[in-house]
């Protein structure tokens, strides 16, 4: 656990400082404004001069990266890691750069790391997946210059599609893994992870959830540290060529490294015993220790900043201290079923929800079910789902799918997915990055001749490059009768506008080589491969019919800029207005969803009094201030009631 | 509960509610709190319900409010007070931009925008405070620092007077956007002070 450095403790002032030794009163200052005056403006210049920052788990991470010297970091966006990569590629003499995909990024970290510098790869949970082939070996292989992989973990699903504990990496791989509970521990803690990379000729994984990435608060700037290892050309073929000779070598090496790794665990580096009440001990690390704190204060605490390997003696000594011992921790029973495997008594799962993200008043009713506090019941009110944008390209081609009854569409990981949700209702798959397209091979395979005409998959452009181009090439190889759109909005816009390797940026924003993806298509065997307009709704439709209507692989481009985009969000927008005198309540337009659309109900007489006919149900209205003046709704208007505003 | 203040700022993605939560995380801080805040980015912000939660008090150590343990609950949208209810206790001050976005099931004539929607709120005898920031920030100059004006209504509840939070605004927010936002709090803080 890190505490607050002297710096920060003398900006508890005054105030504070009264708060603590008279906890009742200060209780009072929360809620009085009467008090106010007590915080003086000179107390305000002193904290807006000092070192203390406020920062993201994120950005604290990109922050320790910069102090470590780490010279090569490569990432794959994906929420909740995509911010390390944007903020450490801000930093002077740090090589960043966005991946095609997590293997590819952890490869290059790997080939910086075999160069004798420290290096970097970041990405989500389901992002070690793709990153697992490379992630295996190198556990075999070791390091030259310090190397980190950090797995940012989703319980909840906040923006995932699962929630898998990668802890369990760790153990699969034979790596050490360190994990903090908040961004000033992150900071420390990544530093010191690159020590041990070096030190025990390892990769070190590095995991963080949601509520560490995403909580910010308070910490220091730190000294820069510099690399053991020096940068150069350097042939070590028995650690580097891992043919099976050489592997099985290595093997036994990645055993003697887990001893001597499990004797840094047992040290305080990272697992520290806080003494307190022995009637109940508890073992816990990452976030799930804070809740810990907040709802057992006066408890024992093992805290481990190292999840694996565990420290068997520790875990031991402090088990007997106990009367009663508790494991917490968020999603699987990890540390759980290897304690309990020491033959070690204690409550776990039996009591912790083994799903979502815990939270304190989780923590402190599941283990005393008496102390839930009485509750306002909560209200039931319309549900608030995201939507896509006002002027999002992709309505205009799910609009389009939703009206092609018999069809089935194999979705991917995007913005985009929101494809599904009414009233489009136009997505009916989505499995991992890159399904799409093969998902929907898989399917025309199985279904013959009754699929035909029938298969169609959606695909980001970031996406396609990341695990799609492969999905496409098997396609063509194996004689895919199906059509692939790809979504291309010229950005990765889901994890907030990244640029990838069609956008012709790099992540610093620089011109970069720009991968043309109808080139692409063509290059891998598909003869026919179309662009659009997605904005143009019938121009959309008879792309994807003709598409359709072919007896071979197809490739439609839906080609418009993301809305969310700064050189489309900040230009002016000519809106649409609704003439609502010529509505003749169709809905024709409030069926694309758009957020800058809504429909007003009214009854027979307001009907006829507002000149429509006395059975017409309602009428629409746009949102001059939200309108991004696509048009969409205006193709679809047969009533003239859709217009361009001053037209 | 004495010991840390729990602050949740709720609305609609786009409303702002990052920057009002961070001014008001910097002033906490300026006065010598600490803190933690806790964000959700990615797919939740396409327009969907949004919240912020921010902890203060001598040492912090969840970064998550508990239910029923919200001092303040700061609403962007008035549906997205109401959402936030079970986070409430009796004691507890609810600021409300009076400001209604309708969500999907609304916009397309499903359903109506829930009459009286904070009468779940009142009834419980918690006390209401509702403020018209969108008009009030138009008056300022900028209907975009309603995000600001509500800051300056919830200050009053919050142990640091107006100047820690224009010294915040005077060093935080880019030149050409102080003036607008240091009206629009005084605005706000006007309404409450």
């Amino acid at each position: 656990m890190v505490t607050a450095d002297n710096k920060k403790e003398s900006l508890f002032i005054g105030f504070v400082v009264r708060f603590a030794s008279h906890p009742g009163e200060a209780d009072e200052a929360f809620k009085s404004p009467s008090k106010a005056e007590n915080i003086k403006q000179e107390q305000v210049k002193k904290v807006t001069d000092s070192k203390q920052l406020w920062m993201s788990g994120n950005e604290a991470i990109a922050m320790a990266a910069y102090e470590a010297g780490v010279k090569v970091a490569s990432g794959y966006p994906g929420t909740p890691s995509t911010e390390i990569m944007e903020n450490l590629s801000r930093y002077e003499g740090v090589y960043t750069e966005w991946a095609p995909n997590e293997k590819v990024g952890l490869e290059v970290a790997i080939g910086a790391s075999f160069a004798g510098v420290r290096a970097f790869a970041t990405m989500k949970h389901v992002g070690v997946n793709v990153a697992a082939d490379p992630l295996f070996t190198a556990s075999y292989t070791g390091v030259r210059g310090g190397l980190v992989i950090l797995t940012a973990d989703d319980p909840e699903m906040h923006s995932s599609q699962n929630e898998q504990d990668n802890r369990n990496y760790a153990y699969a791989a034979k790596l050490p893994m360190l994990e903090p509970s908040e961004p000033a521990e992150a900071k420390e803690l990544l530093k010191q992870a690159f020590e041990l990379s070096e030190k025990f000729d390892t990769p070190v994984l590095f995991r963080i959830t949601t509520r560490v990435a995403h909580v910010k608060g308070v910490l220091s700037k730190g000294e820069m540290m510099q690399s053991e290892a020096s940068c150069g050309i350097e042939k070590v073929p028995a650690k580097m060529v891992m043919l099976p000779g050489n592997a099985r070598n290595r093997r036994k090496v990645v055993e003697e490294r887990m001893a001597l790794l499990r004797e840094v665990a047992e040290s305080d580096q990272f697992n520290v015993i806080e003494n307190g009440d022995n009637k109940r001990g508890f073992i816990t690390g990452g976030v799930s220790y804070l809740y810990v704190k907040e709802a057992f204060p006066e408890a024992s605490v093992l805290k481990l900043g190292m999840s694996w390997p565990l420290p068997e003696q520790k875990i031991r000594e402090f088990a007997a201290g106990v009367d009663e011992l508790f494991i917490v921790e968020e999603l699987d029973p990890f540390l759980e079923h290897h304690i309990k495997g020491m033959g070690i008594e204690c409550h776990g799962k039996d009591l912790i929800p083994n799903q979502g993200e815990l939270n304190t008043s989780i923590v402190r009713t599941s283990i005393d079910p008496d102390s839930a506090p009485e509750l306002f019941a909560a209200a039931e009110l319309p549900m608030r789902p995201p939507n896509m944008c006002a002027g999002c390209p992709h309505r205009g081609v799910f609009f389009n799918l939703s009206k092609m009854k018999d069809i089935f569409v194999s979705g991917d990981i995007g913005c985009y997915t929101l494809g599904f949700l009414p009233p489009l209702s136009a997505m009916d798959s989505c499995v991992c990055m890159g399904a799409s397209v093969t998902i929907a091979h898989g399917m025309a395979k199985a279904l013959g001749d009754e699929g035909k005409g029938k298969l169609v998959s959606v695909i980001g452009d970031s996406t396609f490059v990341h695990t799609g181009i492969n999905g496409l090439i098997n396609s063509v190889y194996n004689d895919s009768k199906t059509v692939l759109v790809i979504l291309d909005n010229r950005i990765t816009a889901m994890t907030g506008q990244q640029n990838n390797p069609t956008t012709g940026c790099n992540i610093k924003g620089e011109a970069a080589n720009a991968i043309n993806i109808e080139e692409l298509c063509r290059a891998v065997g598909v003869k026919h491969v179309e662009v659009v307009n997605p904005h143009d709704i019938q121009a959309c439709k008879k792309a994807l019919k003709t598409a359709l209507d072919l007896d071979e692989m197809a490739v439609v481009i839906s080609r418009a800029p993301c809305v969310l985009l700064p050189e489309i969000k900040n230009a002016v927008h000519n809106p649409y207005l609704t003439a609502t005198e010529n509505c003749a309540g169709c809905m024709a337009c409030v069926k694309l969803g758009c957020p800058a659309i809504s429909w007003i109900n009214i009854t027979p007489e307001e009907a006829v009094a507002k000149g429509y006919k006395e059975k017409q149900k309602g009428f629409a209205v746009i949102n001059e201030v939200q309108c991004n003046g696509c048009g969409q709704c205006a193709v679809l208007c047969k009533f003239e009631a859709i217009n361009r505003k001053g037209e | 509960m004495a010991d840390t203040g729990n602050i949740l700022f709720s609305g609609v993605g786009g409303q702002g509610i990052l920057l009002a939560s961070e001014v008001t995380a910097h002033a906490l801080l300026a006065a010598g709190y600490d803190a933690k805040k806790s964000e959700v980015h990615g797919m939740a912000q396409r327009g969907g319900s949004v919240t912020a939660q921010l902890r203060y008090g001598k040492k912090v150590y969840s970064p998550l409010i508990e239910p029923g343990r919200a001092d303040i609950l700061i609403a962007f949208e008035m549906m997205e007070a109401a959402r936030y209810l079970l986070y409430l206790h009796s004691e507890s001050k609810v600021i409300v931009n009076t400001q209604q976005i309708k969500p999907p099931s609304v916009a397309m004539g499903q359903i109506p925008y829930p009459a009286g929607v904070l009468d779940v709120i009142t009834e419980k005898g918690v006390q209401v405070v509702t403020v018209d920031a969108f008009d009030i920030a138009r008056d300022a100059g900028e209907v975009k620092a309603a995000n600001v004006v509500m800051v300056g209504a919830m200050s009053a509840f919050l142990p640091m007077g107006a100047a820690v939070y224009e010294e915040i605004i005077n060093t935080r927010i880019p030149e050409r956007f102080r003036e607008v936002n240091l009206k629009a709090f005084a605005a706000g803080r006007k309404i409450t002070a």
